[in-house]
Parts: structure tokens; sequence; C-alpha cells
């Protein structure tokens, strides 16, 4: 029999005894939302609302948990359109499915902003077959019916729960265009829901992927080579007599060390030497130099170019200039990579741990070892943070890869100097930034030349203050190194942002203006007279900076140095005003007022620990964040001398989100980029003191 | 030659290699996940246990060192998970990622233990020995005047809303 939707509906609803709606959170591009009851033949879904006849509602949310809230916040939506209470779901973590699911993936800020519609769409559908459910057996009009925390309420107070109405609800063709509610009437999006995972966390609940534990699983631990080395020979002789170690081998240049516990793993690692060829291995110098080299070539990427530079800068009453320069950094989540593999002896191929992107590792996995990807099962675990570094599957591969030679199930894991020593950095970055300002101190001419060690391109182009200056030239140029680099916390912008905005200081300050308004000035003449093409909103970038001016008390706070900055990333606007005082002759910051526009704020309690975080986050790094290479070895390698940021060196925050009722943009990144910024300026309102470096020297 | 030890009130007895740290004999041989690896010297706390009652990090600590001790991890803490500690944690929504929180927790706990009603600065200094790289750090100290007044049974003198 040809399963159509409806008899896949029915039977579902006969089988479980359930309302099971399948739904897509991640088709339909464009047509969000269009319900699809698929995958009968496979016999499960890729993500769905189920109601049980006890009214209980399991909502299974698709995308990998990083702390970033995307567990709660996702089912917040469903719930909400749904019309049900809170505490009656049950929020689940689904494994990854490639055939049901697109972007099943953590990164870029865009959960929210891919999903919300489709979110919104399925929890609206269900939640009027009920209607119609009910108004069937009632015999009413569907119009006069309500709904109420999981009930629908008749014409004549009748009242039935949406378990009662499950079966018959599920026979009934699935409505297209379903009705949504009105933002006034929201119960949970934009309230304080607590994440779903707190009650596990607290009490120590094996949740993470390093807790993972599967029957026959052996521990590995893997020496890799410096940056640009290959490895020569290794002596593990000691190492294979100690106690629960079962092989020392060596694949990929790299020896792992396989044994019965993580202890015993550690102690034999310990004896075993390795000894790597290598030319020409990469140190601080030759970064210098790589910088040196790139700001002097001739030739560079040209990004952008909006009228003539060149000719305005000669015209210039004046030109102000600075350069900035950042380092590689780690990650540094605290739980260190690990994953485990069990790559069978039937080609078959179980993949778990922590990923911010599972689809990538299953297509890895499968490319390495020749299998069809179908064969690859990937169970997603709880992550201990990640900041980009699990973007990148090198841990993943690296376990199948040992299971496939070991034969065994097999976890392996990085200890906090793997992690740290390992790669994948933040790029290294310099900037020189150039402006011409005119006889009024306003900018006529704006260059930035953005010089990467395997940065790709290091500038963002488009981007504001973009679009409201006559001439600009912008120009990347990356230098290829050997050093493993990828996306860090908003990638680029994390230090693009700082730099940036703190040269705006600079200029504002030659040209005689105020940070805030000579921004407002840009903004307007953007909005009425943009130059070229710009990929901001003016008018979002205005309200954001208007009321951080107005709740920070803007240069009216008496004995306070302030520090403006505002950035535009992941579609989201956030302006920030920083305050600073000097404590024994040393500036510090006492206190920071953000002011966000996300669009529909869907968790409040979610959004200002993503804000608070990614303040916290960016002053820590600017502040502390020093690691540099040595013939092709980062080091520090721990956190002794690599600074995180601690509880008694945080300034108060407050998190402020603007009140437009847009769809969600991204918001576990975009408060990072300007908090460089709105720091640096602070110091330098502070102490006269101009920062070029991160970490910054003070 | 094994060793006796008391976890979470339970008497084990334990056969293994005697300089194994508390952590890994935790993780490895009794199946205690919550006690975390962060970076295995003793500077972040996410491996933070009570020996002998006193918050300990365990990664540097030998299993030869606590023969005859009392361990309390982060699943001994309370029998239901409704240590003022932990209801404080979930009622001001402090995690982000969680994976530093079960350190963070039981640092407090044993904080509150000694000083029921510590004061602002009391509470940032003996929180800051613990890295929370989600930086929830607000929430942390947050948490921890919020669980001072539940466990002394006054009405909280905090909202139960985060700032």
């Amino acid at each position: 029999m040809k399963n159509t939707r409806r008899s896949f509906l029915q039977k579902t609803a006969l089988a479980t005894g359930a309302f099971c709606l399948g739904f897509d959170w991640f088709k339909a591009e464009g047509k969000a939302g269009a319900m699809v009851a698929s995958a009968v033949e496979a016999g499960r879904f890729n993500a769905y609302l189920e109601i049980s006849s006890l009214g209980k509602v399991i909502l299974y949310s698709p995308n990998p948990e990083i702390g970033q809230g995307i567990k709660t916040a996702f089912p917040v939506v469903v719930a909400e359109e749904l019309d049900v209470d809170w505490k009656d779901v049950e929020v689940r973590q689904a494994n990854l499915d490639t055939q049901h699911f697109e972007r099943q993936l953590t990164g870029g800020s865009g959960a929210l902003k891919h999903s919300w519609d489709r979110l919104r769409k399925a929890g609206a559908t269900a939640r009027q077959m009920f209607i119609q459910a009910a108004a069937q057996t009632w015999k009413v009009d569907i119009s006069t019916c309500k709904t109420a925390g999981g009930f629908v309420l008749g014409p004549a107070g009748q009242k039935a729960s949406y378990g009662s109405l499950a079966s018959l609800a599920a026979t009934l063709t699935v409505p297209t265009e379903p009705t949504y509610k009105n933002r006034k009437d929201y119960k949970i999006i934009g309230k304080r829901t607590k994440g779903v995972d707190n009650a596990n966390v607290v009490t120590g609940k094996p949740v993470f992927g390093l807790d993972i534990e599967k029957p026959g699983m052996v521990i590995a631990q893997i020496i890799r080579p410096p940056f640009g080395a290959t490895l020569k020979s290794f002596d593990a002789a000691d190492a294979l007599k100690m106690p629960g170690i079962i092989d020392v081998l060596s694949f990929k240049n790299k020896v792992a060390i396989v044994g019965q516990s993580t202890w015993q793993v550690m102690q034999a690692r310990a004896a075993v030497s390795c000894k790597y060829d290598g030319q020409n291995l990469e140190s601080e110098s030759t970064h210098k130099k790589w910088f040196d080299e790139g700001m002097a070539a001739d030739k560079a990427q040209v990004q952008r170019k909006d009228g003539d530079f060149q000719m305005a800068m000669s015209k210039a009453a004046k030109v102000v200039e600075a350069t900035y320069e950042c380092p590689f950094i780690s990650h540094s989540p605290m739980e260190p990579m690990n994953f485990f593999a069990d790559v069978r002896a039937d080609g078959s191929v179980l993949l778990a741990g922590p990923t911010q992107v599972p689809q990538s590792a299953q297509k890895a996995v499968a490319t390495l070892l020749k299998v069809d990807e179908k064969k690859v099962e990937v169970e997603l675990s709880k992550m201990g943070g990640g900041f980009g570094r699990r973007l990148n599957n090198d841990f993943a591969l690296e376990a199948a890869e040992l299971s496939s030679l070991i034969k065994k199930p097999v976890k392996v894991m990085w200890t906090r100097e793997d992690d740290m020593m390992g790669g994948i950095y933040r790029p290294a970055v310099r900037y020189h930034f150039k402006a011409g300002l005119d006889a009024s101190g306003n900018m006529i001419a704006f260059y930035l030349r953005g010089v990467g060690l395997n940065a790709g391109n290091a500038t963002r182009q488009d981007n504001f203050p973009v679009g409201a200056i006559d001439n600009v030239l912008i120009e990347s140029v990356n230098q290829v190194s050997s050093v493993t680099t990828g996306p860090w916390r908003a990638p680029i912008t994390n230090f693009l942002g700082y730099a940036e905005q703190a040269f705006l200081d600079e200029v504002a300050e030659a040209g005689g203006k105020d940070p805030v308004q000579m921004r407002l000035d840009w903004l307007a003449r953007a909005k009425n007279n943009p130059v070229g093409k710009i990929t901001y909103e003016p008018d979002r970038f205005i309200e954001v900076i208007k009321q951080a001016a107005e709740k920070s008390q803007w240069k009216k706070k008496p004995g306070v140095s302030q520090g403006f900055s505002v950035y535009f990333s992941h579609l989201s606007y956030v302006a920030q005003v920083a305050d600073a005082v000097m404590v024994n002759g040393k500036p510090k910051i006492t206190h920071v007022t953000a002011v966000t526009d996300c669009g529909e704020v869907v968790n409040l309690s979610g959004a200002e620990n993503q804000i608070k975080g990614a303040i916290i986050d960016g002053m820590g790094h600017a502040m502390f964040a020093k690691l540099r290479f040595n013939e092709g070895v980062a080091a520090p390698a721990n956190f002794n001398s690599y600074r995180l940021i601690r509880g008694n060196e945080i300034p108060t925050i407050d998190a402020h989100f603007v009140d437009n009722g847009i769809a969600p943009t991204g918001l576990g990144e975009p408060a990072l980029p300007p908090t460089g910024g709105s720091v640096a300026n602070a110091i330098y309102a502070a102490s006269k003191k101009r920062l070029y470096r991160q970490p910054f020297d003070i | 030659m094994s060793i006796q030890l008391t976890i979470n009130k339970k008497k084990v007895s334990l056969d293994i290699d005697p300089n194994t740290p508390l952590l890994w004999t935790l993780r490895d041989h009794m199946s205690l996940k919550g006690t975390k690896y962060g970076c295995g010297i003793a500077q972040c706390g996410a491996c933070t246990v009570w020996v002998n009652g006193e918050a300990t990090r365990s990664c540097v600590l030998p299993l030869s060192a606590v023969a005859n001790a009392d361990i309390t991890t982060i699943e001994g803490l309370s029998e239901k998970g409704d240590h003022p500690v932990q209801v404080a944690w979930d009622q001001l929504d402090v995690p982000q990622c969680g994976y530093c929180q079960a350190g963070q927790i039981m640092t407090a706990a044993s904080l509150l233990k000694k000083k029921p009603k510590p004061s602002a600065t009391e509470i940032v200094d003996g929180m800051s020995g613990n890295i929370c790289r989600c930086g929830t750090y607000h929430r942390i100290q947050e948490a921890v005047k919020l669980a001072s007044d539940l466990a002394t049974k006054k009405k909280p003198s905090t909202t139960k809303k985060p700032a």
C-alpha cells in the first residue's frame, strides 16, 4: 500500500496511541515549515512532536547543544504555537538523521534564524488539528473553539485535552496554512525558560562526550607532531610493558597509546619518545615576518572599492593611521576534545561524542573508511563548550581511524595540553587602518588591509561604516601557515570588531566628534544615500546606538570614563558602552551596558546568558589570551599560563534587548565582536593609553 | 594491596595503582562521571570534590593520599538533587554548557558550609578558583547568595529573576 500522509498518521496513531506528527524542521527552505509526514519506510522520524493520551508532549531537538541554549529555545517556539504548558513538555535530543534534517549543526549563530518559521508552523499546525478534532466531536464550528494549556475549549464550556483528541486528530488532513498566535499573546516566548538540562547538570549526570562508556571500549590518547613536522620514529618499548596498555601505534604522523584506563594511558604516554623531521618550523618571528611581508605586498585581494581612496587621501586635512594585531588563540572549551568510534567487522560504524557538525563527521568518516554514509551512525552528546572548535571533526576522524586499526571500540581523549597545542586556532591577524578627514573632521577616506595567517579574507568589507564613506579601499592578504586554523566564536570579527571600533574612536577624537554622534551621522547617510551596497539595516543600527547611549548615561556619569562600540554580525546588532575607572593607577572595567537587536527574544534567560557570556569571553580573551609558537609548538599549554578570565575579574553587565518582533537572528556570537572595542575605548578614556595588540598590555 | 575509602557514604575497596588520581579513580573505576576533567593541574576547579568535607581538586590527588578518607562527589551532594546550591543553580538558570558546574557547585556548597552567610566579596573570592569558559560568573555568584538564603531558611533577598 502506498503510504499517504493520511495513512501514515493513522498508522502512527494506532501504533502508539498517541498523536504523532512528523514535521521537518529544516526542509522547504522558503516555504517554511511545510509539513512532511515522511519516513514511514524507515520507521522513524527526523524530529517530531508527540502527545500521549495522558497529555505529555515530547519535543525532539535536532541541533547539537554546546551551551548556546538551543535545546531549550527550539521547543519553546513549538510549545508556544502548540499552546501547551511548558511544564508538560519533555525535550529529547535527536541523533543525526541526514535523511530528514537539513542544517543539523550548531555554528554561525544560525540555529533560530534558520528554524523560526518552521518551528512556529510545526506547533501551530498541530494546534489547529486538535481544534478541528474537537469541533468535529462537538459538532461546532472550528471558529468557536479556542485552546489553552493543552486543551481545546468549546463554545458551550466543553473542554478536551489534546491527549484525549490525539487519535482523532491524527486522522485529519494536515493544514497547510495554520493560524499563528499574535505575539502579544505569547506565554513562553520572550519569558524566562530554564535550561532543559539543568537537572542533569546540577546532579552530575553523564551527559557529555567524555562521559561516554560503551561495552568493550578502550581509551586512547594521541601524540601529535609539531606543526609542519613529520614523525620520523617513535620508541614505545617501555610503554608497551606498562600495565593496562594494549597497543602503541602510529598513523598519519601521530602516535596513539591505547589502554584500559585513562591514568594507565597517561602514564604510558609519558614513556613514549618521538623523533620528528621538519625544516623551517614556524616561530613567533616567522609570523611577524609574514605579517610585515603581507603589509608591504604590492598585491592584495581588493575586497571593496568605493570612490577613489588615493585621490581623497591626497586632499585630506588630517590623516589617522593605526595597526592592530592578535595572535593565534585556542578555543579552550572546558571539555577537551574527545570522540568515540566503533568501526565493526561488518562495515558499520558507530560514532558518538561532541561535535557541532555531526553530518560532516559522518561524511568525513565514511570517506576515510570508504564505507557508505548510511552505515555510519552518529549519536550526539552534550558538549562542554565549543566556541567553534567542534566545527572541525579532526577528533572524530582520529577516533574512527584508530578504531579501524585496532579493531576495537575506542574513546580518544585529548588532554588539556593536547587541546591547547593541537590546533585548531583562531587565525593570527594584523590590520592596518587609514582614515582621511576633511577640514571639518569628517572621514572622507577609509582604508583597511587585513593580513591573516590562514585566515582567508580577514576583512568584512561590506560592513559599517562602509556605505557611509565616499572613498573606501579594503584589501586582504592571506599568508599560508602550517598552523591549523578555523572558526573561533564570531570568526574574524572577534578581532576585527575590536580593531575597527578602537580605530573609529581615534577617528572621532581626531575629528573632534562624539563617537556616538559620529556613527549616527554616518548611519543617516547610509540610510538616505548609501555608498555602494550595504548589508546592514541602518535603522536597526541607529536604534541600538540610541538605546545604549541612553541606558548607559553616555558621558553623563561623573567620575567614570566610558568607551563606545557597536557592531553588526550574524544579522544582529549590538551596541556597548564600557565604564572604566582608575584603581591604583590602573584602568579597571567596572560595568558594560549592552543593547542587542537580535529580533524576537525566544528565551530571555538564555539570551541574557549568551550576551553576558559573550562579553566576558570577548573581554577575557582581549585582555589575557596569549599564545605563541616556537619551532611549530604552541605555548603555553595549560591554564596555569594561558589565562582565562575568572569570576573576580568581570564587570557588572546590563543586557538590554530591542523589542521589535522581527524574526530571530544570531545571538551566540554578536555580542563578542564589539566587546574588545568598548573595553579598549573605555581604557583609553580613563588612562589615555591606546591598545593596539591583544592581549592588552595594561 | 587494596585501598579502602568512603565515596558518597558507601565504603569501597579499590585494588588499582595507588598513584591513580582520585579524579580518574572516580570516573574510570567507580563510573562516577559527574566530576570533570578540565586541566589536570588543579587550575580550573572542574574536578572539585570534598575530601573529609573540604573542597579539593581531585585531578592531582593520588588515591593513596585519600586512603580511609570520606569523599563526596556531585552525585552524593544530596539524595534528590535538592541541595540548596543545586536548587539555586537551577532556579537562576546558571548553566550554559554545564561542564564546569559540578565543580562550581561543590566549591559553593563547601563555601556555604564554612560560611553560611558569606558577604558578596567572600562569594566572589571563594568562587574565583573555578573557571567557567562560558562566562556564567554573574549567575554563579547570585546563585551562591540565593543558596545561602534558602539554606538559612530566610526569605530570599535576591529575586528569583537572574540579573
